[in-house]
């Protein structure tokens, strides 16, 4: 469709591609539409204003007078649907039905912003949109036609006799196109400017907000799905690139330590042998530190315990997991265990540590706590920090309570169906 | 190198460079390679049709590059109980380790890291090792095993020295070859032995020790 998310967007976007854009035809749509929806408004507005008006005297015309909150209901409905010709992305549906909603009306205070928009339709806006309409139709429709026109009738246009064929060509041309783009311009911009003034009185402040945040929301996933498939990717060109050709280096380094004869030769094949083990042992931990193999084959427990291996100060694990978790959330607590794993041999001077991961009404709970000096702080710039945002986007918290004297507790939850 | 059997071999690595290395590797030790292939499915095809003395695969193949080497084993092993594997990893994961130890039991597979090849004679070693129906764990995995376990149960109360001895019999060496190694007599190696089995509790035995060590490190 058009690259544009909206008409406002389109006119300010390059003119050359507005112009072939569906966005001019639209708004044309959205002005004509306007016209009709604004005369039933006014005839409905009418019967039920006179009818009310004159049965006042009995009474019974407050109940009638009751009913135009109930239209402006109707009116508000309709106007929300088109506006989704210029704004296709602004209107949340609303979970209610319009049934609902008249029902609901009895008890809910009156809107009166969707009153007084139909009001306003009512009287000003189909009448503006309808002279403004025939105006940017009927001008460069006049112009563009007049070599056709001039050959049935005389054409004048604000008092301007054309005469010929050729004069008409020469203003179908020169004075009919700039209209018709000038045209296009005047209608998607009053169409753009009437469909926030639409908005603004009838999609209330907090229903866009929610909007925004459930927009902000999925994007902030999409960011962290991202990131994730690309640490994935890196993993796996490392490992099926750097990773191999190191290790064929020391197979056939290997392989040379058996046909060099002794001496200072072999001492440098042997020598560069150590280097290149050296580099390989240092790629995988890089390797690991960016997305761990045995995660993705053996899930969350298997690798804590690697974590648990490897680190200097004891860990006791108890991951009590009876299925795999979704990648996401996987990934994110591995990272949890391995930073907090990681602050504990750095500044804890803690003798021993352990882990703790169990499932509580459809969350995973995750703790890690050291007896440790304590006095860590989430800051700026820490690992923890920023798994901590990455948590968020999964739903999912962390804390961190590290009282000075310890012990430290990093505590993270998340929704395990997240993701 | 000389009384080595000469052990008929089946290779599956996907990367090409590895696989000649490893075909260079073994066939200059005078071993025959019978086939060297790069997926899993070709591994159990040719496996079934050359029945050879010894598989060596990667754990990670294509299609899925997940664990196709692992689970080729288990099929292999399932299929042909007198095969010797020898799985070669990037990873000095216990997962993995304890995952093989599983798929195949009564010895006759190893666990070794990669880099390990470039100690050709190292390798040879294990690989007759395993041919022989020995159990070879990688020494760094093995390192990592005992790190974890040494400040609690019952491995705390092991010496250094017990804790050595224990080490080079999860990479499935002989009393003999451990002696070789401590530069101690084989008299001393099978004292330790002794007291090890005693304090974990286990029955001595000759060939299945070292997964008993292992299943023990496991639990």
């Amino acid at each position: 469709m058009s690259p544009y998310p909206d008409a406002w967007t389109a006119v300010r976007g390059k003119p050359w591609r507005f112009l072939f854009s569906v966005w001019p035809w639209r708004s044309l749509a959205y002005l004509a539409t306007t016209v009709p929806v604004g005369l039933a408004t006014l005839a409905v507005l009418f019967l039920v204003l006179g009818v009310g008006l004159l049965t006042l005297v009995v009474v019974v015309g407050l109940l009638v007078l009751a009913g135009v909150p109930r239209v402006a209901t109707v009116v508000a409905e309709v106007e929300r649907r088109r506006l989704g010709l210029v704004l296709p992305h602004a209107i949340q549906p609303r979970s209610s039905t319009l049934r609902e909603r008249l029902r609901a009306g009895r008890i809910l205070p009156v809107a009166w912003p969707e009153v007084g928009y139909a009001v306003l339709l009512a009287t000003i806006l189909w009448v503006l949109d309808g002279v403004v309409l025939s105006f940017v139709i009927t001008t460069p429709g006049v112009f563009l036609l007049a070599p056709w026109l001039v050959e049935i009738d005389q054409v004048a246009m604000f008092g301007w006799q054309i005469e010929g064929t050729r004069e008409a060509w020469l203003v179908a041309v020169g004075i009919g196109l700039p209209a018709l783009v000038v045209s296009a311009y005047a209608i998607t911009a009053l169409a753009a400017a009437q469909a926030a003034l639409t908005r603004l009185l009838l999609d209330p402040q907090p229903a866009r907000l929610a909007a925004a945040v459930a927009e902000l929301r999925r994007s902030r996933v999409g960011l962290v799905d991202a990131f994730e498939s690309e640490r994935r990717r890196i993993e796996r060109d490392l490992h099926d690139g750097v990773q191999q050709r190191l290790v064929a280096l020391t197979m056939t380094l290997g392989r040379a330590e058996l046909d060099v004869p002794e001496g200072p030769a072999l001492d440098l094949v042997r020598e560069a042998h150590q280097q290149a083990e050296g580099a390989l042992e240092e790629l995988r931990s890089t390797v690991r530190g960016i997305h761990p193999r045995v995660l993705t084959d053996h899930g969350l427990a298997a690798a804590v315990h690697e974590i648990a291996d490897r680190s200097p100060v004891p860990v006791h694990t108890e991951i009590a997991l009876s299925t795999r978790l979704p990648a996401p959330v996987e990934t994110a607590a591995y990272f949890v265990v391995s930073e907090a794993i990681t602050n504990v041999v750095r500044h804890s001077s803690a003798r021993s540590a352990q882990v703790h991961a169990w499932i509580n009404g459809g969350r995973l709970v995750l703790t890690v706590v050291d007896d440790g000096v304590g006095g860590a702080e989430v800051g700026n710039g820490t690992g923890l920090a920023g798994l901590a945002l990455r948590l968020e986007a999964l739903d999912g918290r962390l804390q961190v309570s590290s009282p000075v004297g310890g012990p430290t507790e990093v505590r993270m939850e998340c929704p395990v169906d997240a993701g | 190198m000389s009384g080595r059997r000469r052990l008929r071999v089946v290779i599956a690595e996907d990367a090409v460079l590895l696989r000649e290395g490893l075909v260079g590797i073994l066939e200059r030790a005078g071993h025959e390679v019978v086939a060297a292939v790069d997926d899993a499915d070709a591994l159990l095809a040719f496996v079934a049709h050359t029945t050879p003395d010894v598989v060596v695969t990667d754990i990670r193949m294509p299609p899925d590059h997940s664990d196709e080497g692992l689970r080729a084993a288990a099929a292999i092993r399932a299929a042909h109980p007198g095969i010797a594997i020898m799985v070669l990893s990037a990873y000095v994961a216990d997962a993995y380790v304890a995952e093989l130890l599983d798929s195949t039991p009564g010895g006759g597979v190893g666990y070794l890291l990669k880099d390990r090849v470039g100690h050709v004679r190292e390798f040879l070693d294990s690989l007759d090792r395993v041919a022989d129906g020995g159990t070879v764990v990688d020494p760094q995995v093995v390192r990592q095993l005992l790190q974890r376990r040494r400040t609690d149960g019952p491995l705390a109360a092991l010496t250094e020295r017990e804790h050595e001895v224990l080490a080079l019999m999860a990479e499935g060496r002989t009393n003999g070859s451990i002696a070789e190694v401590l530069v101690v007599s084989e008299a001393a190696v099978r004292k330790h032995v002794g007291n090890i089995f005693a304090k974990l509790h286990l029955e001595p035995g000759s060939d299945r020790r070292v997964s008993a060590v292992l299943a023990y490190l496991r639990g």
